[in-house]
């Protein structure tokens, strides 16, 4: 069995490894928790290009049924063939559209399935699935066929805690925090993204990101990926680390703050800050 | 070997399962880990941990198996999470401000745990230590601002964070126990479901009679999506005998904020008078006379009032009796208006249900209510939402 570790394009931590890898042996769901941007969708599409196999993508809204992930049959085309007088509409089968669920199920090689924001949903959704990730099976009732899957698909679930799932639900899965990277790590993940970028513009950026991180109050805190945008940034207006050391030293709000700041009361707090330091360093 | 470690894990408050239990076994068998405690530590905390919020429960668990690091009485019954939460949710603003200047939460919490391994034995007075009275941020019975308060039964000045009296943690039963989730699904019963917006779900009954009427011909029609229709106006007590049930009052807002589309709120002090507001902190500038929220809001909304109704009597019943201003009018008087325009009123009661009858007060607003008072635990909230 090949084991998931860091690829060139991903930083993965270890202990993040070690629950892809018992998730993957296992056969268990793994639910990954973690602040925006931190990597939670990559992951799985890391993993699945690692394992050299496909993605299928669930995506959950807050109208997202359960259903829909088994099957969808659509009434509608059935009717209208019905009036058209076509043949097809003696077999059901044809108006089953097979959901997420299914073709994970059927795959030929093991896929991964990411049910992606699986707190988006209405509070019922978890409840509804805990079967079918279970016993990875399920029954269509309009053609009487029962769905169990060929081999178990990897299931990948993430969430953004915006509600919280329910304990029957979380004793089928696996679960892991990823944690924001720390320095050293960062650095690794920037070097993946940015090979070419010089060191001392980097650890000025990062001592930057990361001060900024410490700021209380932050309605959103910067994370890898706000710090990636932002580096892409100061690559494309081609700003030297002397530039932004002055910037910084000065008190001034670091240059191309939009992709840092997302929110117009955080910029307005960090421009209080850096106004107060000024007033201090005089 | 590993049913000890289980034990500990769940001795230490972390809601581990015995399927679980039995993941964890089943991956050590098939090696996912090898001779590897860093590895162990991993796994173990991978399948016994479904919350991040436990991760320091389940750290302490394993350090105390396998280490055997002793234990200290307090430390051990007050998880780290429980001190930042009654902090979080008590301070105000200025608090919070004021925290700065000991630096911050994280280092309050480090000065505590510091005093903590410092300190051998009991402590009353001083600005330092643990203990009781005096002036140090930790103990009871004492007065600064930003204080943890630990072990204390009655309430001294009111000036503590919270009154913080050591509780373990109580097995789930649906009358003690109030989980945002519970909540949500208790005001589930509320909804209800009317169909407004764009027609895109298939009407099957409707698309039947219609296609029978045009002879078989099919002839579709469509109805709007069903969404959830009804209206709430909450009302919320602030202040005073209020701030113990702060977190209960919270976990009940955040429930129902994430339900409702149509929810709005407000707060009132003790009881309610000429009017309500929307922020606390502007209470006297921004109020919103009852009669405008008569006019605003009409009569199908349904009105859900919050407080423990624990106050003087002379408060409902008499002109002037209000602790913050002169009121022409009689709390009961107000009190009644509202009713009268919002046929759907209940009260819901943070004070536990037992300790009714010792109030005056709450025997007032009870009668007032018509007796639509509900304790504020799940089943006092399905009851409720039933009344409504």
């Amino acid at each position: 069995m090949t084991r998931f570790t860091s690829t060139e394009r991903y930083i993965v931590s270890s202990e993040l490894a070690l629950a892809v890898n018992a998730a993957v042996t296992l056969e268990k769901p793994l639910l990954i928790k973690g602040e925006p941007g931190t990597g939670k969708t990559r992951l799985a599409e890391e993993l699945a290009a690692s394992l050299d196999t496909e993605l299928l993508r669930w995506h959950i809204k807050s109208t997202t049924k359960a259903q829909q992930g088994l099957y969808e049959y659509d009434a509608v085309s059935r009717l209208r063939d019905s009036q058209l007088g076509s043949d097809k509409v003696h077999d059901i089968s044809h108006y089953i559209k097979p959901g997420k669920l299914w073709q994970a199920f059927t795959a030929e090689k093991r896929p991964v399935l990411l049910i992606d924001e699986i707190d988006k949903a209405d509070i019922e959704f978890p409840n509804d699935l805990l079967h079918e990730l279970d016993q990875m099976e399920f029954h269509v009732y309009e053609t009487g066929e029962q769905i169990s899957a060929k081999q178990r698909p990897i299931v990948i679930i993430t969430s953004n805690n915006e509600k919280e799932l329910p304990d029957a639900f979380l004793r089928r899965c696996f679960f892991h925090y990823i944690r924001f990277p720390d320095e050293d790590t960062l650095a690794d993940i920037v070097r993946v993204h940015f090979p070419t970028i010089r060191k001392d513009l980097l650890s000025q950026a990062l001592e930057v990101f990361f001060e900024l991180r410490d700021v209380p109050n932050l309605k959103k805190k910067p994370s890898t990926s706000e710090l990636l945008d932002w580096l892409k940034l100061l690559l494309a207006e081609s700003i030297t680390p002397a530039d932004l050391q002055e910037q910084h030293s000065h008190g001034g709000l670091m240059p191309m703050f939009g992709a840092l700041l997302k929110n117009e009361q955080d910029v307005e707090l960090v421009e209080k800050l850096a106004f107060m330091a000024r007033r201090q360093g005089r | 070997m590993l049913i000890q470690f289980f034990l500990k894990v769940r001795h230490y408050g972390v809601p581990a399962s015995i399927t679980e239990l039995l993941d964890l076994l089943k991956a050590l068998e098939s090696q996912v880990v090898f001779a590897d405690i860093e590895g162990f530590y991993n796994l173990a905390r991978l399948t016994l941990v479904k919350d991040e919020t436990h991760y320091d429960r389940f750290d302490r668990a394993f350090a105390d198996y396998f280490e055997g690091v002793s234990e200290v009485d307090i430390a051990a019954s007050i998880p780290e999470e429980w001190l930042e939460r009654s902090l979080q949710r008590q301070l105000s603003e200025e608090e919070k401000a004021k925290l700065q200047s000991l630096g911050g939460l994280e280092a309050l919490l480090d000065q505590f745990r510091e005093r903590l391994a410092e300190q051998q034995k009991r402590h009353a007075g001083g600005n330092k230590w643990i203990g009781t009275g005096g002036t140090s941020p930790f103990g009871a019975y004492g007065y600064h601002p930003e204080g943890i308060r630990i072990g204390q039964d009655g309430s001294n000045a009111r000036r503590a964070v919270k009154v913080w009296d050591k509780r373990e943690f109580k097995d789930l039963d649906t009358d003690e126990e109030l989980n945002n989730r519970n909540i949500k699904l208790a005001l589930r019963k509320l909804r209800r479901f009317a169909r407004t917006g764009a027609a895109t779900e298939l009407d099957l009954a409707e698309t039947i009679r219609a296609t029978s009427r045009q002879g078989g011909l099919l002839d579709l029609r469509y109805q709007p999506e069903r969404h959830n229709a009804v209206k709430v106006l909450i009302l919320f007590d602030v202040g005073g005998s209020m701030d113990d049930y702060i977190y209960e009052c919270q976990q009940l807002f955040a429930a129902v904020r994430s339900e409702f589309k149509h929810l709005e709120f407000f707060y009132f002090h003790n009881c309610v008078y000429e009017g309500v507001w929307k922020t606390n902190q502007r209470r006297q500038q921004e109020q919103l006379s009852i009669h405008d929220l008569l006019h605003t809001y009409a009569s199908d909304y349904k009105l859900i009032l919050v407080g423990d109704a624990t106050m003087g009597p002379y408060e409902i019943a008499y002109p002037g009796g209000s602790v913050e201003h002169w009121n022409e009018e009689p709390g009961q008087v107000w009190m009644e208006r509202l009713l009268g325009h919002f046929p759907k009123a209940v009260w819901l009661n943070p004070q536990p249900h037992q300790r009714w009858p010792y109030y005056h007060s709450i025997e007032m607003i009870r009668g007032i209510m018509q007796g639509r008072m509900y304790p504020l635990t799940v089943h006092g909230i399905t009851d409720a939402i039933e009344a409504l």
